[in-house]
Parts: C-alpha cells; sequence; structure tokens
C-alpha cells in the first residue's frame, strides 16, 4: 500500500533547528512564509531582509537570499532592492514590533507611502524579546515589562500604536491585514493573508501583521501565552483585513489635485497696503 | 576619442561623472549645500532608465544604498556634513557587510548645525569617526572640479574593488564653483559580483549579506579579514600631490580640497617674493599617504597645516612626523574661506621666527 504523505517539512526551511524559546510563534510564522514561497515557486527569486531583534537570525532558516538590516531599516533596505533588481523578484522583510513600530517608524511609514512593491511581515508580540522583555511600542496599558515594572502606564508613555490602522491611512497599500498565531485555526488563515501578501506584492505595498507570543518575555507557559494573546491582545488588535482589492477605503483613493489653476487664474492684485 | 570640454558646475559635474561610471541608481535626502546632485539626478537618471528616489531621510537614505549595494549594482548618495553623520550607522553596516557604495560629502560648518558655507570639519569624521566599530573608507578628496569628476570613476572602481564603501569629502566651494571639466572615458574593468542577493540560483550556494556574528571567534576572524582588506588599501591607494617641493623647500604646508588650491596661490606669491615653500597635498585623506609625506620630513624645516577647521589633518602630519620637525597649524572655520594674503602673511611670520 502506497504511503500517504500527510506532513512535509517544506523545501524553504533549512535543517537549522529554531534557536526561539518554546512556545515561540516565530518558528510558526516562518514555516508559513517558507510553505508560501515554495507553493508560489519563487524560492530563486526572493529576498528577505532581516531585522534586528529575535528573528534578526531569519536567514539561518528560510532558504532565501539575504539581506541583514540595521535595527528598523528593513523596508528602506528593502527599498533600495527593490529598485533596483528585475520586476519579477520578491522581496520580503520580516519584522517584530520594537524594529518596526518604535526605531523604524519612518522607515515603514515610507516604504508604504511610496508603494514600494514589497511584503512586510510584522510579528507582533507585545514586547521586545531579544533585549529581554522591555516595553514596546505595542505593550497594552498595565501590561508589566522590565522597564514598566508597574505595568505600562498609559499617561507617562501613551497607548500601543495600532500599525494596520496607521498604515491604512495612507493611498498606495494594496494589501494590509491583521491576523494571529495562536490557533491552528488561526495559523491557516495567517497562511492564507501572507499569500495574499506574496500575491499581490508586484501591485504594490503589502503587510500583514501576525499577533505572535512570547512566552518568555510574558513570563507564561506556552499554552496560556496562547490563551493570553486571545484575551488580551485581539481587542485592542483586531484581526481584520483592512485593505484588499476590492476593499479599497475611501483614504485609498487616490487625490489629483488640478494644478493647472493658480497658472490659468487671474493674477491676484498686489496688495499696497499691509492687511 | 576626443573629449569635449564643458563648463559645468562642481555638484552637477559630480553628478554626471557618476552616471558615467555607470552609476544609475542615487538615494538621498536634500541638505545644503549639496541639492544639485539629487536635483540633477532626479532630471537625469530616469533618462537613462536609472533610479532616483528621495528618501524620508539620511538614515534611510543609506539603508537604500545599502540594499541596492547589496543587490549588486552601483549606487551613490550625497549629503553634507550634519547629514553625513545621520548616514555612520548604515555605512558602518555596509563596511561589515562587505557592500559597495559611493558616499559623497560636500561639507559645511558646524558643529551642529553650524553654518551651509564651505567647511573641512569633517576631516576627522571620515577617516576616523564614521560609523562605530573597527573600520575604515577610503576617502578621496578633490581639490579642482576636474579632481571631482576623474574621482567620480575611481570612488565607484575602489567601492567595487575592495567591496566597501568609497567616500569623496569636498567642500561647498568645489560644489559651487563653475570650471570646465573633460569627462573620462568610462572604465573597462569588471567586477565580480556573484555575491550579490539577488535571488538564491538553482542548485548554487545562497547569499546572505550580513555584518552580525554572535561567535566572538568568527567576529574576530571576520573583522581581521577586513582588516586585510584595508592593509591592500594602506599599501596601494595612498595619493597625493607635491607640488613646488623638488627644491627642497624649508617650510611646507599641508592641506587638501580648496584649500590646498589657495595655498597654492599664496606660494606662488611667496616665491616670487623669494621665499621657498612648498605644498603636500593629500588626495587620499583615508589612507593618509603617510609614506609620501614620510619621505619630505628630513629635508624640511617646518610644517604648516593649513584647513578649513580649528585642525583635524594636521594631526595625521604630526603622527608622520613625530616630532622630528615642529609642526604649526593654522585654519578658519566653516565658510571662513583662507585668503591667499592670509596665508602669506602666516608664512612669512612663522619663516622669520625660523630666522628664514
Ligand atoms: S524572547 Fe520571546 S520572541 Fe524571542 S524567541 Fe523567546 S519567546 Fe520568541
Amino acid at each position: 500500500m502506497a504511503e500517504q504523505v500527510a506532513f512535509k517539512r517544506t523545501s524553504v526551511l533549512t535543517d537549522d533547528y529554531f534557536h526561539y524559546c518554546p512556545g515561540c510563534t516565530h518558528g510558526v510564522a516562518h514555516r508559513l512564509v517558507a510553505e508560501v514561497i515554495e507553493e508560489m515557486g519563487i524560492q530563486d527569486r526572493t529576498i528577505g531582509v532581516s531585522p534586528v531583534g529575535c528573528s534578526v537570525l531569519a536567514y539561518n532558516y528560510l532558504d532565501v537570499d539575504f539581506v541583514e538590516a540595521a535595527h528598523g531599516r528593513a523596508p528602506a533596505v528593502a527599498t533600495g532592492i527593490r529598485r533596483t533588481l528585475p520586476e519579477d523578484r520578491y522581496v520580503f522583510t520580516y519584522q517584530g514590533d520594537g524594529d518596526l513600530a518604535s526605531i523604524g517608524m519612518a522607515e515603514i511609514i515610507h516604504a508604504a507611502n511610496r508603494g514600494e512593491k514589497i511584503t512586510v511581515i510584522f510579528i507582533n508580540n507585545a514586547i521586545y524579546g531579544m533585549t529581554g522583555g522591555q516595553m514596546a511600542p505595542t505593550t497594552l496599558p498595565g501590561m508589566r515589562t522590565t522597564t514598566s515594572p508597574n505595568g505600562r502606564d498609559t499617561g507617562l508613555c501613551g497607548h500601543p500604536i495600532r500599525m494596520c490602522e496607521l498604515l491604512d491611512t495612507l493611498v498606495e497599500p494594496k494589501f494590509i491585514a491583521r491576523g494571529s498565531l495562536s490557533s491552528p485555526k488561526l495559523i491557516l488563515k495567517a497562511k492564507k493573508l501572507l499569500r495574499q501578501a506574496f500575491d499581490l506584492q508586484h501591485s504594490g505595498f503589502t503587510f500583514v501583521e501576525l499577533l505572535s507570543t512570547c512566552p518568555t518575555g510574558w513570563g507564561l507557559t506556552p499554552d496560556n501565552s496562547l490563551a493570553w494573546l486571545e484575551r488580551n491582545m485581539v481587542p485592542f488588535f483586531p484581526m481584520e483585513v483592512f485593505r484588499e482589492p476590492g476593499k479599497m477605503p475611501p483614504q485609498a483613493t487616490p487625490y489629483h489635485p488640478d494644478l493647472k489653476v493658480r497658472d490659468d487664474a487671474p493674477k491676484a492684485e498686489k496688495k499696497t497696503e499691509e492687511g | 576619442m576626443a573629449q569635449r570640454r564643458m563648463l559645468m558646475k562642481g555638484t552637477e559635474a559630480i553628478a554626471e561623472a557618476a552616471i558615467r561610471a555607470g552609476c544609475h541608481h542615487f538615494f538621498g535626502y536634500p541638505i545644503t549645500p549639496q541639492n544639485e546632485i539629487p536635483e540633477y539626478m532626479s532630471r537625469r537618471l530616469p533618462q537613462v532608465g536609472g533610479v532616483y528616489l528621495q528618501a524620508e531621510s539620511e538614515v534611510a537614505a543609506i539603508n537604500m544604498l545599502c540594499g541596492a549595494g547589496a543587490a549588486g549594482v552601483r549606487v551613490m548618495t550625497s549629503s553634507s556634513s550634519p547629514g553625513v553623520a545621520l548616514m555612520s550607522e548604515g555605512a558602518s553596516y555596509m563596511v561589515g557587510g562587505e557592500l559597495p557604495a559611493v558616499i559623497v560629502n560636500i561639507m559645511r560648518g558646524g558643529p551642529g548645525l553650524g553654518d551651509i558655507q564651505p567647511s573641512q570639519g569633517d576631516y576627522d569624521q571620515m577617516t576616523r569617526g564614521f560609523g562605530h566599530g573597527d573600520k575604515h573608507f577610503i576617502v578621496l578628496a578633490p581639490s579642482t572640479v576636474q579632481e571631482a569628476v576623474d574621482m567620480m570613476a575611481l570612488a565607484f572602481d575602489l567601492a567595487d574593488e575592495y567591496r566597501n564603501p568609497c567616500v569623496v569629502l569636498g567642500d561647498g566651494l568645489i560644489g559651487q564653483m563653475m570650471e570646465p571639466v573633460t569627462f573620462p572615458e568610462p572604465s573597462e574593468r569588471t567586477f565580480d559580483r556573484s555575491w550579490a542577493a539577488t535571488g538564491k540560483k538553482p542548485g548554487q550556494r545562497r547569499n546572505i549579506l550580513r555584518s552580525l556574528f554572535l561567535d566572538p571567534e568568527v567576529l574576530e576572524k571576520h573583522v581581521e579579514k577586513l582588516f586585510e582588506k584595508f592593509k591592500v588599501m594602506e599599501l596601494k591607494e595612498q595619493r597625493y600631490e607635491a607640488w613646488m617641493m623638488d627644491d627642497a623647500p624649508p617650510v611646507v604646508i599641508s592641506a587638501y580640497g580648496t584649500t590646498a588650491r589657495i595655498a597654492k596661490s599664496a606660494i606662488r606669491e611667496l616665491r616670487a617674493e623669494g621665499h621657498r615653500v612648498g605644498l603636500f597635498r593629500p588626495i587620499s585623506a583615508w589612507p593618509f599617504p603617510v609614506d609620501g609625506l614620510a619621505t619630505y620630513v628630513e629635508q624640511t624645516r617646518l610644517f604648516l597645516g593649513i584647513e578649513m577647521s580649528m585642525g583635524q589633518m594636521v594631526e595625521d602630519v604630526r603622527r608622520v612626523v613625530a616630532g622630528r620637525r615642529p609642526v604649526q597649524f593654522w585654519g578658519r572655520t566653516g565658510g571662513m574661506v583662507p585668503t591667499v594674503e592670509e596665508i602669506v602673511a602666516q608664512v612669512k611670520e612663522r619663516s622669520a621666527a625660523l630666522g628664514q
């Protein structure tokens, strides 16, 4: 009887063991990205840009060409690659919340605003993992971290930043969605979002935020982390497709001012007196 | 083929020379006094099928260079002192990741916002303090618009040869000056690009361009490998001009860039009055032309450093002279361009003190 293959490792993941902590969903996200690249048959045309943070070593696991970026600068590095290589290439960045939403805020906003044809994968676990659990721009109100020992004080540090909603105010992005890696069902959905983003990449800027766990930084078991994410993060970071073809919000409508008017208009009379 | 001479402004000549050297990608952020470079690029690059992109900041611009350099094309940016300071992070990553690019710094006055006038206050920034970690950049300092034009092609070749960013260090005077220039024939050299991140070729090793080496032993090996390159640069890439030095003048002015040009006029006047004075002009600020300067130490009685700064390159002169001869300094800061008369007076006063 022929064996049935129920589960196969994707060829786009290397043989390296993940260095991530037990229960960390970075590994899941890597696998999803690898599967999408494999299914699209674009391994030889994909260039990844890795961030600074826990996933700085993403290139050890994803078997494609990689460029390492400075902290927060991945969208700028990806811009340089995108504007250089032939159009058939796929360029993606993989960034955490400290990298993307704090130090790299300018780079992500402007890459999105220029409509760079890249896919940005944003791993939001509401904390700085690699540096040891400090407060992130996405840390929830009241949430304890090593630099908010009494819980995030919104009077002092403001509220967490919702990146999808922020980017959704721009005209150019073609795909903006938030998913989660907290259950098998949501993981399948997250993969669909990633696939959609890669499929749409050559039409413009695409962005997928994935709510993710950091059991080490949160001080929770892997199981409790998943429950904690769904109970606390999902209400503030709603899982939605904010933008996709056929779902362009009014703010995504291009603006075409009639710049000629100024030239044609009769010259305003020169004021003789200061008004 | 005979080359046509064209009258061009320094900044635009630099931009055109870069394009002719095969640089079709430019990323930058506006800052005075070098805006004609990005403006020229934004007009010209689309005509040659290239890419001009205005970045959101100098920080982003240098990282776009990082991406384009990693993808294996000739790429450049230009900026001025405070803007270049913002690029130091990315520049260090590019050295670590061995990514070629050309960075033009048209210096202005500092510290801080300083002023927008010509200055040479960034010698230390470019030869010492440009980015963190153990690293070097070849720094070329043109003295005329023609030299700047010739240097652009050289800068791209050096960047590619060593897989390291290369700096062209000018001042606002060179940038704004109009001079007749001839563009050199494009270089015939070709460079291996098999290391670039362009998509993993089937059956081949993939390319990862990075500067992170968590294992300290591996990092040390990497830095040692970089320093083997820097050693070769120090051997092969020292460039200088020794001007009016054949009669072993007792007084030697050390100056670079526009200041050296003004010093030449002063030396002509001084010589007309019978004062024997020479000029040592580093063309590569890094590697500093140590070997060239060393040959003149014995025959010289006094070195006088002149810069549009409070004295930065003069420290390199002192390093080479190593106490064997007096090394004095006179300089003006951002925008206070030294005049021929001032230099003549300075030299006369100091030679008199020598008993000349
Ligand atoms: S610190 Fe957090 S994000 Fe980093 S690997 Fe560990 S669990 Fe994952």
